[in-house]
C-alpha cells in the first residue's frame, strides 16, 4: 500500500539493523524507553526487537491511554450511568478496563446500562442530537492527541445549543508523566532502573510539538528522539538515540519531521487552552497522584462538564493484589516478572490495565511475544 | 398450489411482519406459501410436511448447523439470506462431504418489512439454486418488537462423505503445508463499511460463496488432505489457532505470503485492525502433506474460487501450539487468538 509500505520495507529495516549493530558500543547497554503504547504495539507487531542487538533494550512506558486510567475514574463513569441514567459514550478499548468489584464498562453494559462504543466524538454528538430526551456523556480519555477532538465537540455542542451533551474529562498530559518517571526514586537515586533515552510520542507531539521535551532533556540529561509509529521510524529513532548517547549528547531530535514541528498544532493548542485548565493533581494507574498532569473543563464551560452536572464520588480503589502494572508502567518490572501474567491475567480476563489494550505492555507481550519466554525456558 | 386460498395477496411492498405471521393461523400459512415455498420451491418442500424425507446415500452422513445474526442484513456482495446458505454449505463441505440438503429456521421480529424478507428469501433461493443444495424444510417464528434484530436465520445442512476421506482438525502434522484459497478479510471489511456508525466508501465486496465445488476438485486431486476449515469469525488467526490446538502442533507463517487485497489492507490500517483477525465467508484453509502442496495449489488456482490461493506456511512441532509468523518487516511474532472483539485502538 502506497505511503505505508515505504515505512515497513524489509530491506531498509535490514540496513538500519546493520547500522545499529555497528554503532552500538558492545561495552555498554542501551535502555531506551518508548513512552507511547503506539510504539509498543508497533515494536511487537512487526518484531522490531528481533532486529536489534542484545545490548539495545526497549523499556515499555506508560503511554497507553487506557492503561493509566485509574479504577476510580471507571467507577465514576459507571456510577454516572447507574445513578443518573445517562448514555455513556466512549472509545473501544475503554470498555474492557477493569473497574472495582470485577466490573468493567462492558460488563455494566451487559447489566443493562446504556454504554456505547464510538469511533469519534462526532458519533457521541450525533447520539446526543438524535436522542434529545437522553443525557449523553462522552467519557473522554487519552493524551494530548485525543484532547483537541473533545474540545471541538464541546465547541460544536455549544454552537448547536445542545443541552444534553457533556464530557467526563480524563485527558492527561505526556510531559508531566515522563517527568514523574524520571523523578521516581527507582530512576533517580536507587539506580534500579536505568533509562538512557526516550523515544518520544508521535501523535502527541504532532499536537504539542517538540519544544515541551526540551526541559527534561536538559534537566535530566536524557536524549529524546520524537519517533513516528511505523516500524522503520522506530528503528531510525533508535539509531539516532544511540548516536546521541555515544556522543554524550542529550538533545531533543525529531525523526518524525513529516508530521511534527517544533511548536506543534497551534490551533489545537489554543482551542484546548480556551476550554480546559490543569488539575492540581490526577491519579494515574501505576504512577499514583501526579501533580498538574491532567485537564478539566474551565468553569465557563461547566454546563458541558459531566463532573459538575452528574456529581459522583471519586473513591480511590486498590489494584488487584499481586498486579505489577504500576511497576511495569514505570519500566521497573517486565510483564513476565508479574505472577499474574498469563496465569490469571490474560487479554480475555484482564486483572490489570496493561493487559487490556493491545498498546499495553502486558497485552502486547502476551499476544505477540510470549513465545520468546517459552523458547528460553 | 391453490391460488385462490387467500383473498388478498401478501403485501410485500409496504407490509410488515406481525405476530399473526407466527401464530399458526391463516396469516402464517400465507406467508409460508407466498414467500417461502414459492421462492425456495423444490419437490421436498412442496410436499408441505413438517419434515423432509429423503433416501440415505452411501457413505457417512455429515451434519452441521449455523445461526446467522448479522448486522447490517444487506451488505456489498451479499446479505443474510445468501450468507446463511453459504455458511452452512461450507461447514458441511469442510469435512470433505458433498452437501445435499438444507433446513432453515427463521426468527422474525414484529415490524420487519415484508419487502426485506422477500429480498432475503429470494437471495437464499438464488444461492441454494446456484449451489444445487435445496432448502427442503423450515420453520418460522415471530417475536415481539424489541426482542429480535429484524431477522435471525439458522440453517442446518446434511451431506454425504465418501469412504476413504479423512479430514479433521486434529490431523495436522509437523511438516505439512498450510494453504489458503484466496485473500483474507474481504467479508469483514465489507460488513464494517456499512455498519451504522462507521460508514466508509470502499469497493470491497464480501467473499460470501459456497466452496463445495472447489473442495470436490481439491479432494479428487489430493485425497490425502489432512485439514480443511473456513476462516470465518476471528479470521485466519482464530482458525489456525483452533487447528493448532486440536492437532497439538505449532504453525509457522510467512506474512509476505498471506494474500490481502490492498483495499482491505487500507481499511484495516484506517480502523486500527489486523486483517488476519477479520472474518471471511468464502475462503478456506487447507493443510496437506508438503510433497502434495504444489499439486493442491495448482488445482486450487485453476478454479475461479481459488485463483488467488497461496501456500502461507507450514506446520511445526510445538508443545505450546503457538501460531508464529515471520513478519514482512523481518521480525517474528505470535499470531494469537483474538481477545473479545477486535476493538479499535485509541492513539
Amino acid at each position: 500500500m502506497k505511503y505505508v509500505d515505504e515505512f515497513r520495507a524489509k530491506k531498509t529495516a535490514q540496513n538500519l539493523a546493520r547500522a545499529i549493530s555497528q554503532e552500538a558500543d558492545p561495552e555498554r547497554t542501551y535502555h531506551l524507553m518508548e513512552f507511547c503504547g503506539g510504539h509498543t504495539h508497533a515494536i511487537f507487531r512487526y518484531g522490531v526487537q528481533d532486529l536489534l542487538p542484545e545490548n539495545v533494550r526497549l523499556v515499555h512506558g506508560p503511554g497507553c491511554p487506557v492503561c493509566v486510567l485509574p479504577i476510580a475514574r471507571i467507577d465514576m463513569a459507571i456510577a454516572m450511568a447507574e445513578t443518573y441514567g445517562v448514555t455513556l459514550c466512549t472509545y473501544g478499548d475503554t470498555l474492557r478496563v477493569p473497574a472495582s468489584n470485577r466490573r468493567s464498562l462492558l460488563k455494566a453494559k451487559a447489566e443493562g446500562l446504556d454504554i456505547r462504543m464510538v469511533y469519534s466524538t462526532q458519533d457521541a454528538l450525533r447520539i446526543a442530537r438524535e436522542n434529545p430526551d437522553r443525557e449523553v456523556v462522552f467519557f473522554a480519555i487519552g493524551f494530548e492527541t485525543t484532547t483537541p477532538p473533545t474540545a471541538v465537540a464541546i465547541q460544536q455542542a455549544q454552537r448547536l445549543g445542545l443541552k444534553n451533551f457533556s464530557v467526563f474529562c480524563n485527558h492527561v498530559l505526556t510531559p508531566a508523566a515522563i517527568q514523574n518517571i524520571l523523578e521516581s526514586p527507582e530512576v533517580r537515586e536507587l539506580g534500579t532502573v536505568s533509562l538512557d533515552g526516550f523515544l518520544g510520542p508521535s501523535h502527541v507531539s504532532s499536537v504539542i510539538g517538540s519544544q515541551p521535551y526540551e526541559f527534561f532533556a536538559e534537566e535530566f540529561q536524557r536524549p529524546v528522539v520524537i519517533a513516528g509509529f511505523e516500524p522503520l521510524d522506530v528503528m531510525q529513532s533508535i539509531l539516532m538515540l544511540i548516536r546521541q548517547l555515544n556522543e554524550g549528547r542529550h538533545d531533543v531530535e525529531n525523526e518524525y519531521t513529516r508530521v511534527v514541528s517544533a511548536e506543534g498544532n497551534l490551533k489545537a493548542k489554543r482551542l484546548v487552552a480556551e476550554m480546559m485548565e490543569l488539575r492540581r493533581s490526577f491519579e494515574w494507574r501505576g504512577l499514583g497522584l501526579v501533580p498538574y498532569s491532567a485537564l478539566k473543563l474551565k468553569r465557563t464551560y461547566r454546563e458541558f462538564d459531566a463532573e459538575v452536572r452528574f456529581p459522583v464520588e471519586e473513591i480511590a480503589s486498590a489494584d488487584v493484589k499481586g498486579c505489577e502494572c504500576p511497576a511495569i508502567l514505570r519500566g521497573v518490572k517486565r510483564p513476565v516478572d508479574c505472577k499474574l501474567f498469563g496465569t490469571v491475567c490474560t487479554p480475555e480476563n484482564p486483572m490489570g490495565s496493561c493487559m487490556v489494550s493491545s498498546e499495553g505492555a502486558c497485552a502486547a507481550y502476551w499476544s505477540y511475544g510470549r513465545f520468546r519466554e517459552q523458547a528460553a525456558s | 398450489m391453490n391460488k385462490k386460498r387467500f383473498s388478498l395477496k401478501l403485501d410485500v411492498k409496504s407490509g410488515a411482519v406481525d405476530m399473526s405471521h407466527g401464530s399458526g393461523g391463516r396469516a402464517m400459512a400465507q406467508l409460508i406459501e407466498e414467500l417461502f415455498i414459492s421462492n425456495l420451491d423444490n419437490e421436498l418442500l412442496r410436499q408441505g410436511n413438517d419434515q423432509a424425507c429423503f433416501p440415505v446415500a452411501q457413505g457417512r452422513m455429515v451434519m452441521s448447523t449455523d445461526g446467522h445474526v448479522i448486522s447490517p442484513l444487506f451488505f456489498p456482495g451479499g446479505d443474510i439470506g445468501s450468507l446463511s446458505v453459504h455458511g452452512t454449505i461450507n461447514d458441511v463441505t469442510m469435512s470433505g462431504a458433498k452437501p445435499l440438503y438444507l433446513a432453515a429456521g427463521f426468527i422474525l421480529e414484529e415490524g420487519f418489512p415484508l419487502a426485506d424478507l422477500k429480498r432475503v428469501v429470494e437471495s437464499m433461493a438464488a444461492a441454494a439454486n446456484k449451489a444445487g443444495v435445496p432448502v427442503v424444510t423450515g420453520d418460522t417464528k415471530v417475536v415481539e418488537k424489541g426482542k429480535g434484530d429484524g431477522i435471525f436465520i439458522t440453517t442446518t445442512g446434511v451431506g454425504v462423505l465418501a469412504d476413504g476421506i479423512n479430514i479433521s482438525g486434529d490431523l495436522a502434522r509437523p511438516g505439512d503445508s498450510i494453504l489458503v484459497s484466496g485473500s483474507m478479510g474481504d467479508h469483514g471489511v465489507a460488513i464494517m463499511s456499512k455498519r451504522e456508525n462507521l460508514t466508509f466508501e470502499t469497493t470491497i465486496e464480501s467473499d460470501s460463496q459456497a466452496l463445495h465445488d472447489l473442495v470436490a476438485q481439491m479432494i479428487e486431486a489430493v485425497p490425502d488432505i489432512h485439514c480443511l476449515r473456513d476462516p470465518t469469525r476471528g479470521g485466519l488467526a482464530a482458525t489456525l489457532n483452533e487447528l493448532a490446538q486440536q492437532s497439538g502442533v505449532g504453525m509457522a507463517l510467512r506474512e509476505e505470503a498471506i494474500p490481502v487485497k490492498p483495499e482491505v489492507h487500507a481499511a484495516c490500517e484506517l480502523l486500527g485492525l489486523d486483517p488476519l483477525y477479520v472474518a471471511n465467508e468464502g475462503k478456506l484453509i487447507a493443510i496437506c502433506p508438503a510433497d502434495q502442496a504444489e499439486r493442491l495449489l495448482a488445482v486450487m488456482r485453476s478454479h475461479p474460487k481459488g485463483k488467488d490461493a497461496a501456500i502461507i506456511g507450514e506446520v511445526v512441532a510445538d508443545q505450546h501450539a503457538f501460531v508464529q509468523m515471520e513478519t514482512s518487516f523481518g521480525g517474528s511474532r505470535i499470531v494469537d487468538w483474538i481477545a473479545g472483539e477486535q476493538l479499535p485502538r485509541i492513539c
